[in-house]
């Protein structure tokens, strides 16, 4: 059984269909890239698998975990372990990191009947990952994203990556804005996530995130399809002949 | 021609309660003559309405139409009624004192706790006593404004405080009005006044006794800050919910003085408090804060008037309103800045947030600058909650309704985080918290 199956999926907003029957298989333990020029849709799809409201699915459909995600609600989505990192990670002044994360964790363990997150047993957990990801404690003490850098916000991302602990994670553009120190930091989070029980969809325009998060499977996507998969030298070729070659194909 | 009529039918109802208050109210001689004035002041402006301009949001002849009888004097019953929602009422460690409909209840109140150089008076014991004449002419004294000068004429009873001169107060202390009659009004009216260099915290509360309904609240508090001392002011009404509450404040500041002004009203039907804050000493600091949660088809309003009448004061003003349902949020922030009051620092900023496509919000700032060299500026916004933040919260898993309480918390914190005394802020945060738990 997949992880995560989208099958012939038709969406868009209002009248402009921008995904146009796409198919897409991930299996659990897999990371999957997927590449593309601008508006071929990536973002598109990582916002309808999250649930963001204000798409509208004409056909198709996504089972995740075997089950119906188009019938779920966001949260009833991260609650089964769905996570999307933002592209653009919105600041939220007057709700501390600390406080936020501590809200997530407990709604998604509350919906999956767990107990809640003793608060000495948290505070160890969020520092340990906190320290690994080079985040200063300082920080998780101010409003969520408030004043903080482009690497920043984006190692905030994986922080609550980490600790939601999901078992799909969709990281859209997690490279774009960072310099080639936090893009390590960053991709060494992302790695340290790898696991056999969890699958990654990492949308991304330049293959160099690729060598750093190294996928098992890489996807071309324009004009709302994937038009070609294939392995790790996908993006090799990519690089070299750039993404053209897939705009006209059916 | 239907004006007239309103008006006259208003004024009349009126008449009969003034006439029918007779014997009950505290006072001879000059007090009487000073209620009489009073009540003939109002009764020729009437109830307050759409065109006069303080009034405009809040027409209280088309909110309320009539004011109610007067409210018995609690009986036993009441006063055991009153116990219990003062006990949930209360702050920690503040020292209570409990107005019940309107009457001082020295039963319910910790007169015996009150700390050395705090005196307290019941405002029908200065009244009666012809001694304190020069105190009970301050206290009745009236402005232009209507419903001050009705609660002048029928000001049952309040509280007379006074703090000597140096004096730090360590526990705050609490005024509870209670209501445990329906379908009557109380008017109440109390004079705080605090000596040079005294520091002190007073809360005031708004209940209702469980099961007491559509009672009407005239409230009046004159307050003077001496110089160089400061007070922490907090109001918060939490009135039954088809209630209807008017305050007002009648505040001076003196030289060098601090004031910390907060207002909360979460429940009733109408609400309104008026503040009329006089920056009188040269030197004098102003923080002036709220918020008003708003759902169901409640109105609630603040007004609030800062006249800087001398050079080199402050004056900061945050006010937030969230309104949910077929609600209604009026601010109206007025700044004055008399000619000579140079180097006056003034900013004031209101926010509403509106929960749903019924809510309203009127927000109306004025300044009135009549001095040249002076910083004000005033800020008002107007919006819904922003969806990218919900998504985004939902996407970590917190449910709609949890997400959008985070919002609202972070929306009301700003205010807030200005009261200075721990526990009176945890308060207004509990109640904050309570409201926003209904929404679930």
């Amino acid at each position: 059984m997949a992880l995560l199956e989208v099958r012939d999926l038709h969406a868009g907003i209002e009248d402009c269909e921008i995904l146009r029957g796409l198919d897409l298989t991930v299996n659990a333990g897999e990371v999957h890239a997927i590449m593309g020029p601008n508006g071929s849709g990536k973002s598109t799809l990582s916002h309808i698998i999250s649930g963001k409201p204000g798409y509208r699915v004409s056909t198709g459909r996504i089972l995740f975990k075997d089950e119906d995600l188009l019938a779920m609600e966001a949260d009833e989505r991260a609650a089964k372990g769905v996570f999307l990192a933002f592209q653009y990670p919105v600041e939220i002044p007057g709700v501390t990191t600390m406080n936020f994360l501590r809200a997530a964790l407990n709604a998604q363990r509350g919906a999956r009947a767990q107990k809640e997150f003793s608060t000495p047993d948290f505070l160890k957990r969020v520092r340990e990952v906190a320290k690994s990801l080079n985040i200063p404690e300082g920080v998780l003490k101010r409003g969520l994203n408030v004043g903080f850098s482009g690497g920043e916000k984006k190692r905030n991302e994986i922080l609550q990556m980490a600790l939601l602990e999901p078992s799909l994670c969709i990281l859209d553009e997690i490279d774009s804005g960072l310099d080639i120190d936090a893009l390590r930091i960053v991709a060494d989070g992302i790695n340290a996530l790898r696991s056999p029980e969890r699958a990654m969809i990492v949308i991304t325009h330049y293959r160099r995130l690729l060598d750093y998060i190294e996928p098992d499977v890489v996807h071309v996507m324009s004009k709302g399809q994937v038009r070609k998969s294939g392995g790790k030298e996908l993006a090799l070729e990519l690089e070299a002949c750039g993404y053209a070659q897939f705009e006209g194909a059916a | 021609m239907k004006q007239i009529v309103a008006k006259a039918a208003a004024g009349r109802a009126m008449g009969n309660l003034f006439a029918a208050a007779h014997g009950r109210l505290p006072g001879s001689g000059p007090v009487a003559h000073i209620r009489a004035r009073a009540f003939e002041a109002y009764e020729r402006a009437g109830l307050p309405h759409r065109r006069i301009e303080a009034w405009k949001y809040t027409d209280l002849r088309a909110l309320i139409g009539e004011v109610l009888p007067l409210a018995p004097r609690p009986d036993a019953a009441a006063l055991v009624r009153a116990a219990r929602s003062v006990k949930q009422a209360a702050a920690d460690q503040a020292v209570k004192l409990v107005l019940v409909d309107g009457i001082f209840a020295p039963e319910l109140s910790d007169v015996g706790r009150l700390e050395n150089g705090v005196d307290v008076r019941s405002l029908r014991e200065v009244l009666e006593n012809s001694a304190d004449s020069a105190i009970a002419a301050l206290v009745l004294s009236t402005t232009t404004d209507a419903v001050i000068s009705l609660n002048a004429a029928m000001a049952t009873d309040g509280l007379v405080i006074s703090i000597a001169e140096g004096r730090a107060v360590k526990r705050p202390i609490q005024i509870v009005h209670v209501a445990t009659g329906s379908l009557v009004s109380t008017f109440t009216r109390s004079y705080l006044q605090l000596g040079q260099g005294a520091h002190a915290a007073v809360l005031e509360s708004f209940v209702s006794a469980e099961g007491t309904s559509a009672y009407q609240t005239n409230d009046a508090t004159i307050v003077l800050v001496g110089d160089e001392a400061s007070l922490s002011h907090i109001r918060l009404a939490a009135d039954a919910a088809d209630a209807v509450n008017i305050s007002s404040g009648i505040i001076a500041v003196g030289a060098g003085a601090r004031l910390d002004l907060f207002s909360m009203t979460c429940s009733g039907s109408i609400s309104r408090y008026q503040g009329f804050v006089t920056l009188a000493g040269e030197g004098s600091e102003l923080s002036a804060n709220g918020v008003n949660l708003i759902r169901h088809k409640q109105h609630v309003d603040t007004t609030i008037v800062v006249d800087h009448a001398v050079p080199h004061c402050t004056s900061r003003e945050k006010f937030r309103a969230v309104v949910d349902d077929c609600g209604r949020s009026v601010f109206q922030g007025r700044i004055v800045v008399r000619p000579g009051a140079q180097k006056t620092d003034a900013t004031l900023t209101t926010r509403a947030l509106l929960l749903s496509d019924e809510a309203e919000a009127d927000n109306k700032p004025e300044l009135e600058i009549f001095a040249e060299d002076v910083t004000c500026r005033h800020g008002s916004t107007l919006g819904a909650l922003d969806g990218a933040l919900v998504f985004y919260m939902r996407a970590r898993g917190l449910s709609e309704k949890d997400a959008q309480a985070l919002l609202i918390k972070a929306f009301l914190g700003e205010p807030i985080e200005e009261i200075a005394t721990e526990n009176l802020r945890d308060l207004v945060s509990a109640q904050a918290e309570h409201w926003l738990l209904a929404r679930r």
